[in-house]
């Protein structure tokens, strides 16, 4: 995508290591992290800690993308899915290090840090969170 | 509260217009609508356009006004108003127009609905439509919007047992109905071989269970109800009117394969209009891709969850069925430009309910609902009208 660099810059924390937040009020966590906790509101206004999620968790659901965006096109066929993660957020990411015939629901997966996408040749690289099966659970 | 009627109905053509502009289209069905209506220029107390990108998809922006420009109205200052919700714009400027008319504010209102798709490639027309999705926790790390409701499908078929075969099916039927409707897309019947074995788009999702890239326009003319036998022989009236969001990321709704959405919006319509589903003779619901049509008749109540898949192999919803569902064709046949789509779903609902269906009549229809979806159902607005 085509926007300035601090657009990506701001979501470092989320990316990068998982930064989500709980609510103090009912102790629900959630990532992306919110500005207040949907289920308590006003109760939780001034309350949302930050919260870092472990990166473990479970194919909930999942496709594999035959016809990709501009910008990832070059990976074709390749699989994304939802995750379930241990703490009870569901995340959206690719699944790699695994055959795409092999990906199924209910499979153990962990975060992986790895490159996402890039500005063209010369512009910034933008790095987040894949998933990968689980090594040891 | 005073009621509400759909006096008059304009479509253009939906497909690949290459010899028409964003202009053009909006003005031709904004005309018929008014032509069919027996209004004049002069009677118009306000227009509403819904549009889900034109600054994307033709680099315009502030076509409230444009439209009203364009369609004639500059010098006569008519109040316009652009309104925005994804695919769902065209179902929001319905609703939009109604309550301008129920609030007593105003008597005579043009909804217009409108998307040029096809005046960019492919890819970006893709890119575009993805913006309907979260950009920054789907969208960017490589998920599609076939994507998204590929991941709904098969989470479907995973807890309720539905089958590719049962997706296949709502195509084919879709087309079948589509081949009677000269403004449709592809007024073409597919067989289920065919739609089972289109190419992969995101699996199990493949082309024949997408909806195409159209261009097109639709438009209605709202009246109150008290003065609408003054223009039209056969007003529709609205009779209940219901819209609800969720989260824009589909990863954060409660349940993956409920539209929660639909269901709130359909709950509403359903209280004020005092009937239940049980009482609709046919619907327009969004059938972006065909899971969408599955949920949709789960959604609105029609089926139990989880046996929407059966339904449509047992036929409930073809044209002579118990419960006939996308009688123009349907997203998938009629075609999708996306601003217009909500709008078109009034159109069809009142030519049935006019009697004026041709070919794809639904014998003695007398309610009709329609179901207009933005994004991935985070929101749905819900109409339901009825012959007078």
């Amino acid at each position: 995508m085509d926007s300035n660099v601090a657009r990506f810059w701001r979501q470092i924390p989320q990316r990068y290591n998982l930064i989500g937040n709980q609510c103090g009020s009912c102790n629900k966590i959630f990532f992306p992290p919110r500005e207040s906790c949907p289920y308590c509101r006003r109760k939780s206004m001034e309350k949302m800690h930050p919260y870092q999620l472990k990166g473990k968790g479970e194919v909930i659901t999942y496709t594999i993308i035959h016809v990709g965006p501009k910008d990832f096109e070059e990976q074709v066929p390749y699989p994304i899915a939802i995750i379930r993660m241990d703490e009870g957020p569901q995340i959206t990411g690719q699944i790699v290090d695994c055959d795409y015939h092999k990906v199924e629901i209910g499979m153990r997966v962990e975060t992986t840090f790895r490159r996402i996408q890039e500005d063209g040749y010369t512009g910034a690289i933008y790095y987040g969170y894949k998933f990968k099966p689980c090594s040891v659970d | 509260m005073r009621d509400v009627a759909v006096i008059g109905v304009g479509l253009t053509k939906f497909g690949e217009l290459w010899d028409k502009s964003f202009r053009q289209l909006i003005s031709e069905a904004g005309a018929k609508a008014i032509l069919d209506s027996g209004i004049e220029g002069k009677d118009i107390d306000a227009m509403y356009v819904g549009s889900m990108s034109s600054g994307r998809f033709v680099g315009q922006e502030h076509i409230g006004a444009l439209v009203a420009d364009t369609s004639g109205f500059s010098f006569m200052h008519i109040p316009a108003t652009r309104v925005e919700g994804a695919c769902a714009s065209g179902g929001l400027a319905f609703r939009e127009g109604y309550f301008s008319i129920a609030s007593g504010m105003n008597d005579i209102v043009v909804v217009g609905g409108i998307e040029k798709m096809n005046d960019v490639g492919g890819s970006s027309a893709t890119e575009t439509l993805a913006t309907a999705a979260d950009q920054e926790w789907e969208a960017f790390f490589g998920v599609t919007f076939p994507g998204l409701y590929a991941m709904i499908a098969l989470r479907h078929m995973h807890e309720y047992g539905t089958t590719k075969e049962q997706l296949a099916q709502v195509a084919v039927k879709n087309h079948k109905n589509g081949a009677l409707n000269p403004y449709a897309q592809y007024q073409k019947e597919i067989t289920i071989e065919q739609a089972m074995n289109s190419t992969m788009v995101a699996y199990p999702l493949g082309l024949m269970d997408c909806s195409p890239v159209t261009d097109g326009a639709a438009s209605v003319v709202l009246c109150a109800a008290e003065k609408a036998r003054q223009y039209c022989q056969k007003p529709i009236k609205i009779i209940g009117s219901g819209q609800g969001s969720d989260t824009l990321a589909l990863h954060s709704r409660r349940d993956i394969c409920t539209l929660d959405a639909t269901v709130h919006a359909a709950n509403m319509a359903y209280k004020q209009a005092k009937i239940n589903p049980k009482d609709i003779d046919l619907a327009e619901v969004h059938d972006c891709f065909t899971i969408a049509e599955i949920c949709a008749i789960e959604d609105l109540g029609f089926v139990k969850k989880g046996e929407g898949g059966k339904a449509v192999e047992n036929k409930i919803t073809t044209l002579d069925g118990t419960m006939p569902v996308n009688t123009s064709g349907g997203l998938k046949s009629k075609g999708h430009p996306v601003g217009a789509t909500g709008v078109a779903q009034i159109v069809e609902i009142v030519t049935q309910l006019r009697g004026e269906a041709g070919r794809r009549q639904v014998k003695d229809a007398r309610i009709g609902l329609t179901h207009n979806v933005g994004g991935s159902g985070a929101t749905c607005v819900v109409h339901l009208l009825e012959a007078v």
